[in-house]
């Protein structure tokens, strides 16, 4: 019961993305489709999960003087794990993403929950909490991507909806990024706010 | 002429915030007076230009040993040794630097910025002016220009940010739904330098 409430606590009460406002730079620069939303989605997830349960099964080995230098290069390994993986199998996905991948090192969501929940709890509830935060960014990644790429090519995961030429060929490029998401956190404010 | 070609690219046409989407934390974060935005923007411009060159020479070691694979994990270990020392080095020899940026170096290891420039600069992947090779010279050039175009962002952005506290909003859009919205804004202006060069 305590496990599932940690788990729906990442994906809505404390969603990465809209309420805890972290990780703003691969949630702007990777969802100019709703597929390479949740691509980046998942990979910062697969992060999220292994570097949670091993910083929860090393916490009491770990030096608390040197901790953060630790969990970086807890963190880095797994990101090194999929970026080979991810240059190996899925090639073109990592052409798209390129420089976003590297730099799930350096984003705050990872070494925020390592530090917030991994560093004090058990792996069991660590690991149920990088599930349930990684799922909360993987669907606002996929969220933003859709409403972009419906908005600008109306399509959405390439399913055409509406003709190409009627859409905003602005919200796919960068200025687009910023507006949609500025709407979409007043959106998720205004519904909060009011329940 | 080419060497100006460089600045102009990184800082108008492609804005590392604005258009590269890196740095955008404490592009949100820090934006909310001028004088912090300033101190920012110069504390990441020393450090971005310092670790530029140093990830240059370790990617060089790092190629000539074979082991380009540890790039992520040595690049972000030694730019927090970096932030660390120069945080210990401006403490001992310039005082009122340190005071002015001494908040914001400890920030700066989780900036993307400073690591996806590393990279950028390491890998050769950064656009050039034709003419121009990848090298050490024009890769610190870069960087020196990068961080340029973020203060720019940063600055500007503090300042609209400043009028915008004035203004009456709907409650959802306060903080930063109406950021964002500006910061598209900004954004949309910048694309206006695309095709400069």
């Amino acid at each position: 019961m305590n496990y599932l409430k940690t788990l729906f606590n990442g994906i809505v009460k404390e969603n990465p993305t809209f309420v805890l406002l972290l990780g703003m730079c691969p949630t702007l620069g990777t969802t100019s489709s709703a597929i390479n939303g949740m691509s980046m989605g998942l990979a910062t997830m697969f992060v999220l999960i292994c570097s949670n349960v091993v910083i929860s099964l090393l916490k009491n080995l770990i030096p608390d003087k040197v901790h953060i230098p630790i969990y970086i290069v807890i963190v880095a390994t797994f990101v090194t794990v999929v970026q080979m993986c991810m240059e190996a199998y899925l090639p073109d996905l990592y052409a798209t993403l390129g420089l976003f991948i590297p730099l799930i090192v350096v984003n705050c969501i990872v070494l925020g929950r390592a530090e917030a929940f991994a560093a004090k709890n058990n792996p069991l509830a660590s690991l149920m909490d990088g599930i349930g935060i990684g799922l909360g960014f993987t669907i606002a990644l996929t969220l933003l991507g859709s409403i972009r790429e419906f908005l600008g090519k109306g399509c959405v995961f390439n399913t055409s909806i509406f003709p190409e030429q009627y859409g905003m060929l602005l919200f796919v490029l960068a200025p687009g990024a910023f507006i949609a998401l500025g709407y979409l956190i007043a959106i998720v404010n205004k519904i909060t706010k009011k329940s | 002429m080419a060497y100006i070609l460089i600045f102009i690219s990184a800082i108008l046409v492609n804005n590392i915030v604005l258009s590269q989407f890196l740095g955008i934390c404490p592009f949100l974060g820090v934006s909310k007076k001028i004088d912090t935005a300033l101190g920012m923007s110069a504390a990441v411009a020393f450090v971005l230009t310092l670790a530029t060159i140093i990830t240059y020479l370790l990617q060089q070691l790092l190629v000539k040993f074979g082991l380009e694979f540890l790039q992520t994990i040595s690049f972000i270990l030694v730019i927090a040794a970096l932030v660390q020392m120069v945080e210990i080095v401006l403490k001992k020899i310039s005082p009122s630097l340190y005071q002015a940026l001494g908040v914001f170096l400890p920030l700066i290891t989780t900036n993307c910025c400073i690591l996806g420039v590393s990279i950028l600069v390491a890998n050769a992947t950064y656009k050039l002016p034709a003419g121009l090779d990848h090298n050490l010279l024009t890769g610190v050039l870069f960087a020196i220009a990068t961080a340029l175009g973020f203060g720019l962002a940063l600055t500007l952005f503090a300042g609209i940010r400043e009028q915008l506290a004035l203004t009456k909003l709907p409650k959802g859009m306060q903080g930063t739904p109406i950021a964002l919205v500006v910061a598209g804004l900004l954004a949309m202006a910048f694309m206006g330098f695309s095709g400069v060069c």
